[in-house]
């Protein structure tokens, strides 16, 4: 059984008196340690699927059962915990605080554990040194390029050791060379550390540095490709 | 790092914003610390009264006075432990400006009723001894120079010497300090036996009021009863009331002091109030996406409501601690001026910690809609703006 | 240019209503200070008018001894009264007694000082302007009293036709006066020789009123006066007299108004500054839009300049109007330091006071406005393009 399982899972939005059938009846499974990549036009349902692995939405109808946990149901305050210890998330605009240097950034979600203020730091510098940005953890978000934001990022998702990562976009607002260097830090947790990782992209090159891609159109997964 | 550099590097992210919010607080906060002291130096005379002393004025009017035979009457009322009298000198020293209360007393009788006002054994023999004597609280002494031996001329309006002069001269000996707090009545004192051989003749013997020690305070309402019940058909009656009572209504002949400077301080922190809650409704409405960043960092919706409600308690709690702070600073520098009419001025703990409750008070209030609007933020519409 | 301020300016007011929550921060903050502002310079015009009104130019007080402001420990007798009023200059004297009772106040029922006035017929006919609105004049020898608006207003069982207990005898209130809003409406009054012997005072006065032949009179009674140092009188013109009555008080009042407004005026100078540069902020890209498409930065400054003028002025109107409806005509008393009585006054938001108001208002609005408009003048267009 996969660490990532949904069945019948069905999301709806309402706008207005418009109801919006995002996911319709999807059934997925992902293997621990995949590396996952999910394609597909704007608007078919990607952010919406990766929001639901994430713990981030509810679905309408079915089951999702994440990481031994089935997330349908659970309250707001349930799933927020579960987030803290089972998912990394890494964003299209990096999402890092601003006022915070690098180091601190890195550290929040550890914030959420019950380690001391030094292991804490440590844990940060370590997460920084395996994306390669031991030197910066001083500088500002501002003061950092736009692949090392991305870096920053992808080191804040795995400090506190999250079985399963979770991409939107990550490399959408970054030049092919930056991008392919991200692309190859993703590769390198998936492979050396045992990340599962799903990876919504637009860019069919990124999608080659997965383990598979996936086709989502209407709400639906049209066709698998290995 | 911890939550609360987390809050503390948040709200100093517009720094431009955050302190002019603080200089506003801060301003509010210096004006509560002033005005409530003021108001309390009005009040000054009602806190400090001694428990078991009670005030014996002139029925009708505190202008009238009273003759100082009722001295031995007043002693001889049951539950009386020991009495002594003051009289109103009014008098002017140098410029009508130098304002401060002039009394002719007992001197060892009104220090042993005024146990709160110390004086050096050998001066008050002295203070004694001397007819022409004169003490002063040290204080008042400091301000205008005055050293033991100095001559202390006072022009008298109400009373006028037996040769119809108005000047009086009296021999500093000595200064007193007052215990814990001053108070408005501590006045310039001197020997009441030279003062009533030297008036007009047909004004000796008349004193302002007296003041009496109980032997049990429990029972002040009586014996207050007991001294008016032996004046009450004498062509001088007399209306006791424990000291705290005199001087409150004393106090309030001026007006409602502690009304108009609570009206100012509601107008004050209205105002305040309005502008940080609109701070922190601005500051919130920037942050949308981080607070969203935060909750999928798995940040529960309590602690991300509680990150900003802490922000608003820090930011007021540090502008009421630093007004409150300046208050004392300003009350010190501009103290001495207004010592002339409301006596000492200070900073009491009441006000102190008063306003430090009311600042985080103010935080919570202010932090309140923010916080709950963070609490209610959905992180998959947040983060899709 | 014109044009271009004109429309810029347009465009502010016009997105004001979106931007009314922080915009309510420069109105509120400074119609706060201008509320308080105005109240208590009110507070203090009207002690002083109030004081000043009893004074007449052509009248004069007369007291014993070099004292300038005690009437309560001033003691005239009979002899000197006669002098006084044969003197050269008198065109008409009054002699009157002065003291004080002790009666609740209506509003805390706390005694205070209140005084009564002794007086004959020449007591009204020196002050022509004091008129019985209610009741009647009080009748020789009986204990009876008239009472002035302020005193009936303020103090307990001041009323037309009630019994009042003063100094352990009865007297009835038999009529209100009115004296043009002056001091005396503080007082009651009866008449001379039955408060005489009912306070004990036999055949003393404690001060005369005199109303004198012309202006150089009152110099040639005081000249009189030092010839003749042996009757110890003073003579101080009556404008003079309570002037000096009201200095102390209105200057502690005015100071301390202007002292509280001014640290208020600071907090608000700065809510204004940081509503100012929020709105800037909000546009800054409308703003380099604007200059981009080649409007100058001088209608750009006065633009953010002219929305926080207007914004404190809407302030200082609120704030004028909360002072003027709240307080005006609205009636305390205090301790009069100087005759050591109370005294009614209503506070008086005059017209002067409310200017003072509107000033203080455009000056923070100014203020506030100056340094968000420079920086909004100064915002380089391209970064300002970006919204960075």
């Amino acid at each position: 059984m996969g660490i990532i399982q949904l069945n019948q899972v069905s999301r709806h939005f309402t706008k207005g008196r418009q109801k919006v059938e995002v996911l319709n009846d999807l059934d997925l499974e992902i293997e621990e340690g995949d590396f996952l990549a999910l394609m597909g036009p704007s608007g078919s349902g990607k952010t919406t699927l990766l929001n639901l692995i994430g713990g981030l939405d509810q679905p309408t109808a079915g089951s999702v059962e994440v990481a031994g946990r089935q997330l349908a149901g659970l309250s707001s305050r349930k799933l927020a915990q579960w987030r803290s210890r089972n998912i990394g998330f890494i964003f299209q605009f990096y999402n890092l605080l601003p006022i915070l240097s690098a180091r601190r950034n890195v550290e929040l979600p550890l914030l959420l554990t019950r380690l001391g203020g030094r292991q804490r730091r440590r844990n940060a510098d370590v997460a920084l040194a395996i994306v390669g940005l031991g030197d910066r953890a001083g500088h500002k978000p501002g003061e950092l390029s736009g692949g090392q934001q991305q870096r920053v990022a992808i080191a804040r998702a795995i400090v506190a050791d999250p079985r399963i990562l979770v991409c939107d976009e990550p490399t959408g607002d970054l030049d092919r060379e930056t991008a392919d260097e991200i692309l190859d830090l993703l590769e390198l947790l998936n492979r050396e550390h045992g990340k599962t990782i799903i990876m919504v992209t637009h860019d069919p090159k990124a999608a080659t540095h997965a383990r598979r891609t996936l086709y989502l159109d209407k709400g639906s997964l049209v066709r698998e490709a290995a | 790092m911890n939550s609360f550099s987390l809050i503390w590097s948040n709200l100093f992210r517009r720094r431009v914003r955050t302190f002019l919010t603080l200089f506003s607080i801060i301003a509010a906060f210096l004006l509560f610390g002033l005005l409530r002291s003021v108001a309390d130096a009005f009040d000054s005379g009602v806190e400090v009264a001694g428990v078991d002393r009670l005030t014996v004025s002139p029925k009708y009017s505190i202008i009238d006075g009273l003759p100082v035979s009722h001295m031995s009457q007043i002693l001889a009322t049951p539950g009386v432990a020991g009495a002594t009298h003051s009289t109103w000198f009014g008098g002017t020293y140098q410029s009508t400006a130098n304002f401060f209360p002039k009394f002719p007393v007992e001197p060892r009788a009104y220090f042993e009723m005024f146990d709160e006002y110390i004086i050096d054994p050998a001066q008050l023999d002295e203070f004694e001894r001397i007819r022409t004597a004169a003490v002063a609280p040290a204080e008042l002494a400091e301000e205008y120079g005055w050293q033991v031996g100095d001559r202390i001329p006072i022009e008298g309006d109400i009373w006028l010497r037996e040769d119809g002069s108005r000047r009086w001269e009296f021999e500093l000996v000595g200064t007193y300090r007052i215990r814990d707090d001053e108070n408005l009545f501590a006045g310039f004192l001197f020997n009441y036996d030279y003062f009533d051989e030297a008036r007009l003749a047909a004004t000796e013997g008349i004193v302002s009021n007296f003041s009496v020690r109980v032997a049990n305070p429990d029972e002040a309402a009586e014996v207050s009863a007991r001294i008016d019940a032996r004046f009450e058909n004498s062509i001088n009656p007399t209306r006791t009331a424990t000291e705290a009572e005199a001087n409150r209504q004393f106090a309030a002949q001026v007006g409602d002091i502690g009304l108009i400077m609570n009206s100012i301080l509601s107008a004050v922190f209205f105002t305040i109030l309005l502008l940080t809650a609109n701070t922190m409704a601005q500051a919130l409405r920037e942050r949308v996406p981080e607070l969203a960043v935060l909750k999928t960092l798995g940040f529960t919706d309590r602690r991300v409501a509680l990150l900003v409600l802490l922000e608003s308690v820090l930011l007021c709690g540090i502008g009421g601690a630093l007004g409150i702070a300046l208050a004392t600073l300003v009350l010190g520098a501009i103290a001495p001026d207004l010592a002339a009419f409301l006596g000492q001025v200070e900073m009491s703990a009441m006000t102190t910690f008063g306003g430090l409750g009311i600042a985080v008070l103010l935080g919570i209030v202010v932090g309140l809609n923010p916080a709950l609007s963070a609490r209610r933020l959905q992180v998959v519409e947040a983060l899709r703006r | 240019m014109l044009g271009q301020i004109f429309q810029i300016t347009l465009l502010n007011l016009r997105n004001l209503p979106s931007r009314l929550g922080s915009s309510s921060v420069i109105v509120v903050g400074i119609g706060g200070v201008v509320t308080v502002l105005v109240a208590i310079l009110a507070m203090a015009a009207g002690f002083s008018a109030t004081l000043n009104r009893a004074g007449a130019p052509d009248r004069a007080i007369v007291l014993r001894g070099g004292s300038s402001s005690a009437e309560l420990s001033s003691t005239i007798d009979l002899e000197r009264s006669q002098y006084v009023a044969t003197l050269d200059g008198v065109r008409l004297a009054s002699g009157e007694l002065y003291t004080v009772a002790d009666i609740p106040k209506r509003a805390t029922l706390l005694p205070s000082n209140v005084v009564i006035r002794g007086v004959e017929q020449s007591a009204f006919e020196v002050r022509p302007e004091l008129r019985i609105v209610e009741g009647r004049n009080f009748t020789t020898g009986r204990n009876e009293l008239i009472a002035g608006r302020g005193a009936s207003a303020q103090f307990l069982g001041i009323d037309l036709g009630a019994t009042v207990e003063l100094r352990q005898s009865e007297w009835t209130v038999v009529g209100i006066f009115e004296s043009g809003g002056s001091a005396y409406e503080s007082e009651l009054w009866a008449d001379l020789a039955t408060a005489q012997s009912a306070f004990r005072r036999f055949s003393l006065i404690s001060s005369m009123r005199v109303l004198l032949e012309g202006p150089g009179a009152i110099e040639s009674v005081r000249g009189e006066f030092e010839n003749n140092p042996a009757v110890d009188l003073s003579i101080t013109s009556e404008e003079e007299f309570f002037r000096s009555q009201s200095e102390f008080l209105t200057t502690l009042i005015t100071g301390f108004g202007y002292g509280v407004a001014l640290i208020m005026a600071v907090g608000a100078m700065f809510a204004a500054l940081n509503t100012m540069y929020a709105a800037v902020s909000t546009r800054t890209v409308e703003i380099a839009t604007l200059r981009a498409l080649g409007f100058g930065s001088a209608p750009v400054v006065i633009s953010v300049l002219v929305e926080s003028v207007a914004l404190a002025l809407i302030g200082g109107l609120l704030g004028a109007a909360v002072a003027w409806f709240g307080f005006n005509g609205y009636t305390v008393s205090t301790l009069n330091q100087g005759s050591f009585s109370q005294v009614a006054f209503d506070f008086a938001v005059g017209p002067d006071i409310l200017m003072t108001g509107i000033v203080w208002a455009l000056t923070l609005g100014l203020a506030g406005g100056l340094f968000p408009a420079l920086q909004a003048a100064r915002m380089p267009i391209t970064r300002a393009l970006r919204g960075d």
